[in-house]
């Protein structure tokens, strides 16, 4: 009865129908950046309850430790000096991890069948054990998140705590934030909770206050308030518009079952080229054979 | 905390000053956000560095280090002559009505009496005017000359936003902009809470900082209602606690004193610590000094401690001077010390000047380490290169090291900055042999005493007579021992209303400190923990989370002194007449025949509001002191005095007296003070939001967060340096240096201070030469060894550093 | 079936594109794994507070074994306690890494002994250390104690060792180091509230 532990509505390569009567609430976390402190309380939370010990690095001239997403770090707070205007500073710091996209880039990349899964509540998972190492998802994803572990050849990223919210409960970094910046619930909830908080930032003075759901996949399950909405990339380069690359979706597309053997295959070729050699190069090539 | 954390969400303006509370406190600083959130409160932040808790504020001032009471005086210019204060509190309930004695004297920086050479003040001239009927004289139209009010606006005259902006570096239109947001809560229905820490305390003037603070709240007629307060956000977990408990070189629990060497007659003693109230009508609580003081020396002593013998008075140490730890370890250090016991503490880290620490220590006989985890104190003789370059050969200091328990493997409670004392349970057994502090005391007492026994030795009395009737005398447990702090009855105790109604029986555990008497016949080891744990349990150990009135009193959840309450002064947040000033925020109100409310009423019960009793029944007056009379030891009005290493080398407002005039220095530390010649930079001490002190260095998670020892600094400072992030640095002052990672940030911007630029060096402190973090330099190589003329805390906010590339 | 990247590899450069497999039907048996296993299912829970700072957050530890006499409790997470009316289940980064403070390799295990001059630790048991700090306590007392000041007034104290109370130490630890280094006479007796 596994898949119903978390009803998986999908699961990568893979076209047998996952069960799909039950539904279940859609769950979201919002990160109100508005919020944060930057404590990285979520970060211990993180790596306490996976289990999970990033190395002891070094300094690298700033205050992010780590620097960057590894396969034992799956969040990370990233900090930026901005100033809008000359001598106001803000310290914009924005808890970084994966999104739990609608439309997922990972899933849709991933050639091994049921590595990446996503759950009717929304969370999108990686199983591990059904990961080959190839790192697909690595370039499916428009937030530049999942990371392979040169341990074990795996892909790691944020699980949106499966574990604890199969149980009932929110995930660790969500319970442990110190300033209630990181929330919890129902997507629903969620807007209604960014709501608020949009409110009251634009009564203080942040007149484009608002909320980070991108259209581009579909909207996410996690979500962020900004003092900023209008410019995203502001927050430690945040993407403004994110989408799946179109090799993304052809290749998912080839998938489907009634798609044709020799689609498959080009897209196939070309989706490899895709991954190893970069989006651009690619695009040029496969319009070329498109032409052809 | 005169409140405590749930309350600051009922605050309408936030002050962060002298803290960071979103960086060390992050789990109490919610109550900000939610202030924010729920409250539409604003959050003021004045620090030298853009923090964690400025990120999310709503207006971000800069301050030069060490410059608070120019700052905060001038928010009293502001606030007087603005008048923005809230005349009806000011006037009953401080003592600005009060007139001061003819003799008092302001000039040129030096308040009257003052002795150059011994560095103190002759204070007799620092009190009030007693007039023909033996109490203080007042002039209720404020209109007196020498009264309080008149003399504060006198005083503060000088601190013009223009002269606190030249002083502090502030921009004046930012010094401006705080002062509105402050004022606005003048108003009775408007809140302020100040929340600070270290960042005031560490400095030479640091109890004046807080003070002047206070005197705003005062002004505003903020303390004693929801939202307000000063708070005091305390470093460690259990430092209320110990320090209510009395360990500190002067002190005995319940901030009792311990007799000075001329105070050899117990009732002179007892006489001169029972405050007669100085104003009429007023409770002076501490007229029940004895009581506090008898029962205390019943539990230590019990049936030794007799009226014929002054309750064993004699056993008490009597004081030459305070050995605070500056006290200690300059003894220490010129070898008139001999032993050294530690206890989950590490001074080579935690005190300043390294180097002096050092040297200290090496001429110690014994050193004992008691502790959870391998401290660089227990291991100052182990050679770690750089970072501790001593050879162990030379050091002749014997040392002991023995293991204790952490938190999660022990039972007992702690005392939060809220004042709530709360219970926690065991969980697992501690590792290899490691035992409880509780059993190690125990362990080292009973052999000392099995010595003292078999030996004969000095002095034996009072260690041989000491109460020691623990079920298993080399482990008490922590139940009996909270029992007996909270105290029992002697003998059985009547009602004194009706002396044949036995309120409790001998043997039983009172109900607070109302019922101590100074007979004998009670017993407590800390007046003000009475209550804690009575006939009715443990009532630390409470857990109903319920809150009747939305403002966060959560009366049955845990325990918090005095009595159970939460809001001190509580009265305060009503008007004379007994109605809350603001009905939104009731704590208390008389409802007719009694004072009652959502929190414990502090105050006495049955005192109808036309009696005249005022809200601050500690003093002597009932009211609260704008000017503070002789308890403090550089004036009774906060000045600004500069840090004894300043990097404008003056004082503007008196050049004749830079620093505190009354501040302790030690022969040799002078000599090693720095100047702004040679040491440019205004350097500062302060921990990170991902680490604890020195002790999560030894831990793996936090290690990863934050593995190596950084200095911040300014891009105009690096860029002047040709310092780029992630160069290595040295860092020296006077007295050492250290090297490590520059950050170079915009959240650390040049001051224009006094017609120069200061720039600031921010130096995080929790390296050392053993963890599991990166090794580093302990930081208080740099720092300087003096102290806060009241308290002794060293001033590890405010020195001189140079720098450059590595 | 089970897919290893050489083989997707393989079926890519052979031509035969997956959609090929998913048309026949394709479902893997491993993506029938649950999620991870809930790690608390039956963990054995005790209250505590941090020992950090002064908010003093609640904290539920979590160990493993139910308490039986055969099984020594170790604690493996430690979370914030929602019932807790100051942190409401929150912890900051330090209490939130606090399971790594309780195991860290630097716990001290037994009494040690290092002797003057000395380059090394030495284990020693817990009578020994007792009995040496209570000789070399009692030693230094019994030579510097003052009953009487110059002035020939009982003054009854002893300033010659020096004592530090804890900061992160339960009140009945504070409560009985108090009473007992006071009855020596000890007056070089502080804290961390002075640092």
């Amino acid at each position: 009865m596994a898949l119903q532990s978390l009803d998986i509505t999908r699961r990568s390569a893979t076209t047998t129908p996952s069960p799909g009567q039950r539904r279940t609430m859609e769950v979201a976390k919002l990160i109100d950046v508005t919020k944060c402190i930057g404590c990285k309380a979520c970060q211990v939370a993180c790596m306490e309850w996976n289990d999970l010990r990033d190395d002891v690095g070094i300094n690298h001239g700033v205050l992010d430790n780590p620097t960057d997403l590894t396969e034992n770090s799956w969040t990370v707070m990233r900090y930026a000096e901005v100033e809008l205007e000359p001598g106001k500073l803000e310290w914009l710091i924005r808890k970084d991890g994966c999104m739990h996209c609608a439309n997922p880039g990972c899933l849709k990349a991933c050639p091994a069948p049921g590595a990446v899964v996503q759950y009717s509540n929304g969370i999108v998972d990686f199983h591990e054990e059904n990961c080959i190492g190839c790192g697909y998802c690595i370039t499916g994803c428009p937030f530049n998140i999942p990371r392979l572990s040169q341990k074990d050849s795996k892909v790691y990223k944020c699980t949106l705590c499966s574990d604890r919210v199969a149980a009932g409960l929110e995930p660790a970094c969500v319970k442990t934030c110190p300033t209630g910046a990181i929330v919890f619930g129902s997507k629903e909830a969620m807007l209604h909770h960014a709501e608020e908080r949009i409110a009251d930032l634009k009564s203080r003075g942040f007149a484009k206050a608002g909320i980070y759901d991108p259209k581009g996949v579909d909207g996410t399950h996690v979500i962020y308030v900004l003092h900023h909405a209008d410019k995203p990339e502001i927050y430690s380069g945040l993407p403004k518009d994110p989408s799946i690359g179109a090799m993304v979706e052809l290749w998912k597309g080839a998938t489907k079952p009634l798609a044709s053997l020799a689609l498959g295959a080009v897209a196939a070729g070309a989706f490899i080229h895709y991954v190893t050699k970069g989006p651009n190069e690619v695009s040029e090539e496969i319009e070329k054979e498109f032409e052809e | 905390m005169t409140n405590h954390w749930v309350d600051i969400k009922n605050a309408n303006v936030i002050v962060v000053m002298g803290g960071n509370a979103a960086e060390a406190h992050p789990c109490g600083f919610k109550w900000v956000t939610e202030a924010k959130a729920h409250n539409h409160a604003t959050l003021l932040v004045v620090d030298p560095r853009f923090t964690r808790s400025a990120s999310v504020a709503d207006y971000y001032a800069p301050i030069r280090t060490g410059t608070d009471i120019a700052f905060l005086g001038g928010v009293i210019n502001y606030l007087l002559s603005h008048d923005k204060i809230q005349h009806e509190y000011v006037k009953a309930y401080t003592n600005a009505t009060f007139i001061v004695n003819e003799g008092y004297k302001f000039d040129e920086g030096l308040f009257s009496g003052y002795d150059e050479p011994g560095r103190k003040y002759d204070k007799s001239t620092w009190s009030y005017e007693i007039g023909a009927d033996g109490f203080a004289a007042v002039d209720e139209t404020m209109q007196h000359p020498r009264c309080v009010l008149q003399l504060l606006k006198q005083h503060y005259s000088r601190y013009t936003p223009e002269a606190v902006s030249n002083i502090c570096g502030t921009p004046k239109d930012a010094f401006l902009k705080v002062c509105e947001t402050i004022a606005t809560t003048s108003a009775p229905n408007r809140a302020l809470t100040f929340m600070y820490a270290l960042g005031w305390t560490q400095h030479s003037v640091g109890s004046q900082m807080i003070r002047t603070a206070a005197m705003v709240q005062l002004l505003l007629g903020n303390m004693g209602v929801a939202g307000g307060g000063m708070n005091a956000l305390r470093g460690h977990s259990n430092i209320q606690g110990l320090t209510d408990l009395g360990l500190l070189s002067d002190l005995l629990p319940g901030y009792l004193t311990l007799p000075r060497e001329n105070e050899t007659d117990y009732q002179a003693y007892v006489d001169k610590r029972t405050q007669k109230p100085v104003r009429p009508g007023q409770m002076s609580y501490w007229q029940n000094y004895p009581k506090f003081h008898v029962s205390l020396m019943k539990s230590w002593y019990g049936d030794t401690a007799t009226r014929d013998n002054n309750w064993c008075f004699d056993w008490l140490p009597k004081l030459d001077k305070v050995y605070d730890v500056l006290q200690v370890f300059e003894l220490m250090f010129h070898g008139k010390l001999n032993g050294y016991v530690c206890q989950g503490f590490n001074p080579l880290a935690a005190f300043p000047n390294r180097a002096k620490l050092s040297k200290a220590m090496s001429q110690l006989k014994y050193l004992v380490v008691i502790d959870p985890l391998a401290t660089e104190t227990s291991c100052f003789w182990e050679n770690h290169g750089e970072f501790n370059d001593v050879d162990p050969a030379t050091i002749q200091t014997e040392v002991i090291r023995l293991p204790s328990t952490c938190f999660a493997e022990e039972n007992g409670s702690l005392t939060n900055s809220g004042r709530w004392l709360q219970w926690h349970y065991k969980g697992a057994e501690p590792p290899g042999e490691a035992k409880p502090d509780v059993d190690i005391i125990a362990g080292i007492f009973l052999k000392l005493r099995e010595l003292y026994k078999k030996e004969g030795g000095a002095f034996p009395d009072a260690l041989m007579n000491l109460t020691w009737n623990y079920r298993i005398p080399h482990a008490p447990s922590p139940e009996e021992l909270a029992m007996e702090y909270n105290g029992k009855a002697l003998a059985d105790l009547t009602d004194p209303k009706d002396p044949t109604k036995v309120v409790l029986k001998k043997g039983q555990q009172l109900d607070g400190f109302a019922q101590l008497k100074d007979d004998g016949t009670t017993s407590s080891g800390c007046w003000i923990y009475s209550g804690a744990w009575t006939e009715k349990g443990n009532m630390m150990a409470r857990r109903d989370n319920s809150d009747p009135s939305g403002l966060g009193n959560t009366l049955n959840w845990a325990f918090a002194w005095p009595a159970n309450r939460r809001v001190l002064y509580n009265r305060a947040s009503c008007d004379p007449s007994g109605k809350p000033w603001d009905p939104k925020r009731t704590l208390v109100y008389w409802d007719g025949a009694k004072w009652t409310g959502p929190d414990v009423p502090d105050f006495k019960a049955d005192s109808p509001p036309s009696e005249g009793m005022n809200p601050f029944i500690m003093q002597a007056e009932g009211v609260g002191r704008l000017f503070a009379l002789d308890k403090m030891a550089e004036g009774p009005f906060p000045e600004h005095y500069e840090p004894f290493e300043t990097p404008i080398d003056t004082n503007p407002l008196h050049p004749k007296v830079i620093s505190n005039p009354a501040a302790r220095v030690f022969k040799g530390d002078l000599e090693a003070f720095g100047k702004g010649k040679e040491y440019p930079y205004a350097g500062t001490t302060y921990r990170l939001t991902e680490h604890f002190h020195f002790w999560t260095k030894h831990t793996k998670l936090s290690s990863i967060m934050q593995p190596e020892q950084f200095v911040e600094i300014g891009e105009e400072l690096a860029k002047e340096k040709g310092i780029k992030a992630g160069d290595r640095i040295k860092v020296w002052s006077h007295r050492g240096f250290i090297k490590a990672v520059a950050v170079v940030t915009k959240r650390i911007r040049p001051l224009t201070v006094n017609g120069q630029t200061v720039h600031h060096v921010g130096i995080p402190f929790h390296w050392g030469f053993k963890g599991v973090a990166k090794s580093g330099y302990l930081a208080n190589t740099l720092t300087p060894f003096v102290g806060d003329a009241n308290t002794q805390t060293p001033e590890f906010k405010s020195f001189l550093v140079n720098i450059e590339k590595v | 079936m089970k897919v290893t990247r050489r083989q997707f590899f393989k079926i890519s450069a052979g031509g035969l594109g997956s959609s090929s497999i998913a048309m026949l039907g394709f479902s893997p048996g491993e993506a029938q794994a649950e999620v991870r296993t809930f790690k608390l299912a039956r963990s054995t829970e005790t209250r505590n507070t941090c020992p950090y700072c002064s908010v003093s957050c609640g904290l539920i530890m979590h160990s493993l074994g139910d308490r039986a006499k055969n099984a020594e409790s170790a604690i493996f997470h430690i979370e914030g306690d929602p019932d807790h009316p100051v942190n409401r289940g929150t912890l900051c980064p330090k209490g939130a890494g606090l399971v790594d403070f309780i195991h860290s390799e630097n716990r001290l295990k037994y009494p040690e002994y290092r002797a003057p001059g000395s380059r090394e630790w030495k284990r020693i048991s817990w009578d020994e250390a007792f009995t040496r700090v209570a000789r070399l306590m009692k030693d230094d007392r019994d030579k510097n104690f003052i009953a009487k000041n110059a002035a020939g007034v009982t003054v009854n104290r002893w300033v010659t060792t020096g004592f530090l109370a804890a900061s992160a130490s339960s009140n009945e630890s504070g409560y009985i180091t108090h009473k007992a280094i006071r009855s020596l006479g000890a007056l070089a007796f502080d804290n961390q509230a002075r640092v």
